[in-house]
C-alpha cells in the first residue's frame, strides 16, 4: 500500500535551539506494521524528533524521511497519510469536542463516520462540551478519536494516555492493536512503561538527544536483571560463585537474589540442586532498563563516547 | 470566615498595580473633562452658546446623559463623565470579582485552596471586600482630584461617591453573576449585559421616558444631580440595591457546588457546521467575535462625531488654538473637523487590524496551530486563512466607521449628500491600516517572539498625528506614520499615488512575512 518498508527513517538527526542540542545524532527506523516504542525521560527529545518528523522543525543535520520522502518540503502531501495526537492537545475554548473531531477531519481529507459515532461512544466523550471546559483527558480522547478515525497509514502518538484513566487506556490500547493488525505503522512515544510493554513490537530508547538502544522487547532484555526468591530444602551454597549473580541474600533456606537475565538459566540449575520448595521470580521491566540506562553504569560509558569523539 | 483577612491582603497586593491603573483612568476620565471645557470657551457667553446647542442635541443625551447646567465646569464634566465612569467602576468591579471568584475555581486553584483550613466564605468574601475597597479608591480620588480643580467640595464629593456606589451596584451583580454561571467568560458576558442594559435603559429614559432612566441604577447616579442642586437620596437607592445584589449572591452560593454555576453551561453542537471547514472556515469561525465588536464599536464611534452635525463651530468655540486642531489645510471648519474624524477612526480601525494579524500568533504560542498543521493543511494556507479575515474584517470595521458617521450626520442634519461626502474618506486610509496589519503579520512570520512590537507602528501613529507640531518632531519621523502621506479629506483633495504606493507596499510586506512563516520551525 505504502510501497516504503520503513515509514520512518531518520538518521544522524541534529536540532539546534540556540546553543542548546536537543538532538544529537538520532537514528529512527520504523517498519511498516508495526508497533514502535519511542522510550525516553523527559527532555531527552521525543518530542523534537517527532515534530522534526512532522515538518514543524527543520533539521539542523541528519536525514528524515517520512514515506520515503523530505517532511520539511512535502508536509501537506505527507500528513494526508498520517494522524498525530499530542502529548498535550489544546483546544479551541468556544468549538466543541465533535466540532473539533470534524474540523480535524475534514483537514486530513474525510473522516469515517461509523468509526467516529463508534469511538466517540466507546471512548465515552461528550462531544458537545466546549473546549475550555475539557479536563486534560476529555481533550485527549477528542484528539484520539479525530485521529482513529481518519483514514491513515500512520498514527504519531506523543504521549496519548498520560491523562486517561485505565479503562479508557484499555480502550485506547484495544484501537491502536487494530490499527497495527491491519497492516498500519504506529509510533507511540511514552514514558509509561507498561503502555509500551503491552503494545509495541520495538522500542528505541533515546537519552539526551541519541538513540541508545534499539530492538525488540525481547533484544534489550538481556540488558536486563530477573530478580528471583526461592524458598529451599536445604541452604543453597555456590550461587556466589556464578557469573551475573547480584545481591545475593541467603537466610538459612531462604534466599534472594538478582540475576543478569542471560544467565538465569544457570542460576535456576544451581537452585534445583537444593530442593525447590516455592520460587518467584520477576520478570525484567522497561523500569529496570530504564535505570540502567539512566542510572549510573551507562553515563559513564555515553560520557566516554563522547570524549572519545572529541 | 477563617483566611478572609489572608485572602483579602493577598487580593490587595496582587491587584495594586491594577487598581492604581484603574483609579488614575477613572480620574484622568473626570478631570480632563474640566481641563478641557475650561480651556475650549473664552468667554461666559461663548459657553452658553455652546450649552444651549448641546442641550438640545438628542444624540448627545442618549450617549452621556440628562443635560444640566452644562453653561457651568461642574455641569459639562458631570455629563460628560458620569455615564462612562459608571461603566469604569463597573468593568473594574467585574474583572476584580471575576479574577478572584469564577476564574480561580474554573483553573482549580480555589479547590486547592479549599483544602487548606479556610471558611467557605473566605475567598468570595475577600474578592468583594477587595471589589467594595477599590471603588471607594475610586469614588474618593475622583471627588479630591475635582475639588482640587477647584469645584464646589459637596458636589465632587457626591460625583465621586456616587461613582463609588454605583461600582458598588455592579460589584453586586458580578457576584451574582459568578454565582450563575460556570465559566468567567460566561460570568463576564453577563455581567456586561447587566451594565449594557443599565446603560441603555437610561439613554432611552433621558430622551424622552423619564420613568426607565428610574430603572437604571446609572440613571439613579445622575439623578443626585451633582452641580445643579445636589441631592443624595438616590444614592440611597443604590446602597440597598449593592446590598441586596451582595446578600443574594451569598444566598444562592449557598445552593452550589464548588467549580459549578447555577445555570447549567450550555452545551454545544456535537458536529461541525459546513462553514468550519479549511484554514478560511475556522479563521473566520475563530475571529468573527471581534470583527463584529470592532465594526460595531467604531460604528458608534462614528455615529457620536457624526450627531454633532453642522454645530463644530458652536463646540469647538472661538479660541484659536482649538480651531487649529480642526481646520486642518486651511479648509472650512465642518470639513476640517470631519477629515480629523475620519482620521481617527482609521486610527481605531488600526486596534482591530493589528490584533487581527496577531490571532495567528495566539493559535501558535497556545499550542493549537500544530495539531493543525499535522494535517493535510499546507502552513502558507493556514496563515493565508487568517490574512483574508484580517484584510476582510479591516473592510468591514472601516466600512462600520463610515456608516457610524453618515448615518450620524444625516440623522442630524437630514442631508444625505454631505453626509456621504463627509464619511467616505475613511475607505482612503484602508492601505495605511492594511499596512500596519501587514507589519504586524511580517514580524509575526519572522518570530512570534518579537510579533507584539508590532502594535510600536501605532504608536508612533497616534502620537504623529495628535502631538507630531505640537512636539516638533523632526519631519522624517513624522514620515514614517503612513497616515500622514495620505490627503485629509474632505479638507483637502484625495490623491491616488499615496494611496496605491501604500496598498502595493501592504500587499508585499503581507506576502514577505507569510513567505517567512513558511520558512521557519513553528512553536
Amino acid at each position: 500500500m505504502t510501497g516504503v518498508a520503513h515509514p520512518i527513517e531518520i538518521s544522524g538527526l541534529v536540532k539546534d535551539f540556540g546553543n542548546t542540542r536537543a538532538l544529537d545524532g538520532l537514528d529512527l527506523t520504523v517498519e511498516q506494521g508495526q508497533i514502535h516504542g519511542f522510550l525516553g525521560p523527559n527532555g531527552s527529545g521525543k518530542s523534537t524528533t517527532i515534530r522534526v518528523l512532522l515538518g514543524m522543525l527543520r533539521a539542523d543535520a541528519g536525514e528524515v524521511r517520512l514515506f520515503g520522502e523530505d517532511p520539511w518540503r512535502e508536509a501537506a502531501a505527507l500528513h494526508r497519510r498520517l494522524a498525530y495526537v499530542p502529548g498535550d492537545v489544546n483546544l479551541w475554548p468556544n468549538l466543541t469536542g465533535g466540532e473539533v473531531i470534524d474540523l480535524l477531519g475534514r483537514l486530513r481529507g474525510g473522516i469515517d463516520e461509523g468509526r467516529r459515532a463508534e469511538l466517540v461512544e466507546r471512548f465515552e466523550l461528550d462531544p458537545t462540551k466546549k473546549g475550555r471546559s475539557y479536563s486534560k483527558g476529555n481533550r485527549q480522547k477528542v484528539a484520539l478519536v479525530a485521529a482513529l478515525a481518519s483514514d491513515v497509514e500512520l498514527l504519531v502518538l506523543d504521549e496519548p494516555t498520560s491523562g486517561l484513566d485505565p479503562i479508557m487506556e484499555s480502550v485506547f490500547q484495544e484501537y491502536v492493536d487494530a490499527f497495527r493488525d491491519s497492516g498500519h505503522t504506529v509510533l507511540l512515544s511514552s514514558h509509561i512503561l507498561a503502555e509500551v510493554e503491552e503494545l509495541c513490537d520495538r522500542v528505541s530508547i533515546i537519552r539526551a538527544g541519541r538513540t541508545v538502544e534499539t530492538g525488540t522487547l525481547g533484544d534489550l532484555r538481556h540488558l536486563t536483571r530477573t530478580s528471583v526468591r526461592a524458598e529451599l530444602e536445604q541452604p543453597p551454597e555456590g550461587l556466589e560463585l556464578l557469573p551475573g549473580i547480584h545481591d545475593l541474600e541467603v537466610d538459612g533456606t531462604r534466599t534472594r537474589f538478582e540475576v543478569d537475565t542471560a544467565e538465569l538459566d544457570d542460576a535456576l540449575a544451581v537452585l534445583l540442586r537444593f530442593g525447590l520448595r516455592s520460587l518467584t521470580s520477576q520478570p525484567p521491566t522497561l523500569e529496570e532498563l530504564f535505570l540502567r540506562h539512566y542510572g549510573d553504569e551507562v553515563p559513564s560509558e555515553a560520557d566516554d563516547e563522547v570524549l572519545g569523539r572529541r | 470566615m477563617t483566611g478572609a483577612r489572608i485572602f483579602l491582603r493577598t487580593f490587595l497586593r496582587r491587584d495594586r498595580w491594577m487598581l492604581l491603573a484603574w483609579a488614575v483612568g477613572a480620574v484622568l476620565l473626570y478631570y480632563s473633562q474640566a481641563v478641557s471645557v475650561d480651556g475650549l470657551y473664552r468667554t461666559q457667553a461663548e459657553f452658553d452658546r455652546a450649552a444651549a446647542s448641546m442641550e438640545h442635541n438628542a444624540a448627545f443625551i442618549a450617549m452621556a446623559g440628562p443635560a444640566r447646567a452644562l453653561n457651568s465646569i461642574g455641569g459639562q464634566v458631570t455629563w460628560q463623565a458620569s455615564a462612562f465612569g459608571a461603566i469604569v467602576a463597573g468593568l473594574m468591579s467585574m474583572f476584580l470579582v471575576g479574577r478572584h471568584t469564577r476564574a480561580e475555581e474554573e483553573s482549580g486553584r480555589d479547590e486547592l485552596l479549599r483544602g487548606a483550613a479556610i471558611g467557605r466564605y473566605a475567598p468570595m468574601t475577600a474578592a468583594l471586600v477587595t471589589a467594595l475597597l477599590a471603588n471607594l479608591l475610586l469614588g474618593v480620588l475622583v471627588a479630591l482630584s475635582l475639588w482640587s480643580y477647584p469645584l464646589a467640595l459637596a458636589d465632587s464629593l457626591g460625583l465621586g461617591l456616587g461613582l463609588t456606589l454605583c461600582g458598588w451596584f455592579f460589584t453586586g451583580t458580578a457576584l451574582v453573576a459568578a454565582q450563575l454561571t460556570a465559566s468567567t467568560r460566561s460570568m463576564y458576558g453577563l455581567s456586561g449585559a447587566v451594565m449594557g442594559l443599565a446603560y441603555a435603559l437610561r439613554a432611552v429614559g433621558d430622551i424622552g421616558y423619564p420613568a426607565l432612566s428610574w430603572l437604571s441604577p446609572i440613571g439613579w447616579y445622575q439623578a443626585m444631580h451633582p452641580f445643579s442642586g445636589l441631592r443624595w437620596w438616590p444614592g440611597l437607592l443604590l446602597l440597598v440595591a449593592a446590598a441586596a445584589a451582595v446578600v443574594a449572591a451569598y444566598a444562592l452560593f449557598d445552593r452550589r457546588d464548588v467549580g459549578s454555576g447555577l445555570l447549567a453551561a450550555r452545551p454545544g453542537p456535537a458536529r461541525a457546521g459546513r462553514g468550519l471547514h479549511g484554514s478560511l472556515g475556522l479563521a473566520w469561525r475563530l475571529q468573527r467575535g471581534s470583527v463584529v465588536g470592532w465594526a460595531l464599536g467604531v460604528l458608534f464611534t462614528g455615529l457620536a462625531y457624526g450627531a454633532i452635525g453642522n454645530d463644530v463651530g458652536d463646540l469647538v468655540g472661538d479660541s484659536k488654538a482649538s480651531r487649529d486642531l480642526f481646520a486642518q489645510g486651511g479648509a472650512g471648519l465642518v470639513d476640517g473637523f470631519y477629515a480629523t474624524a475620519c482620521l481617527m477612526l482609521a486610527l481605531l480601525a488600526c486596534g482591530f487590524a493589528v490584533s487581527s494579524a496577531l490571532r495567528p500568533r495566539t493559535e501558535e504560542t497556545d499550542g493549537r496551530v500544530e495539531d493543525l498543521l499535522a494535517t493535510a493543511l499546507p502552513r502558507r494556507e493556514w496563515l493565508l486563512g487568517h490574512t483574508v479575515v484580517t484584510v476582510a474584517g479591516t473592510v468591514a470595521v472601516l466600512m462600520g466607521a463610515a456608516v457610524g458617521l453618515g448615518a450620524g450626520y444625516a440623522m442630524v442634519t437630514a442631508d444625505p449628500g454631505t453626509a456621504l461626502r463627509l464619511s467616505a474618506p475613511v475607505l482612503q486610509y484602508l492601505p495605511a491600516v492594511l499596512l500596519l496589519s501587514a507589519l504586524a503579520r511580517l514580524l509575526y512570520g519572522l518570530s512570534p517572539r518579537v510579533a507584539t512590537l508590532a502594535w510600536l507602528p501605532l504608536v508612533l501613529a497616534v502620537v504623529v498625528m495628535f502631538f507630531g507640531d505640537l512636539l516638533r518632531l523632526p519631519q522624517w519621523l513624522q514620515d514614517l506614520s503612513p497616515f500622514e502621506h495620505l490627503a485629509l479629506v474632505p479638507a483637502q483633495d484625495f490623491r491616488w499615488g499615496p494611496f496605491l504606493a501604500l496598498a502595493a507596499l501592504a500587499a508585499s510586506v503581507s506576502f514577505l512575512g507569510q513567505s517567512a512563516f513558511c520558512r521557519r520551525d513553528i512553536g
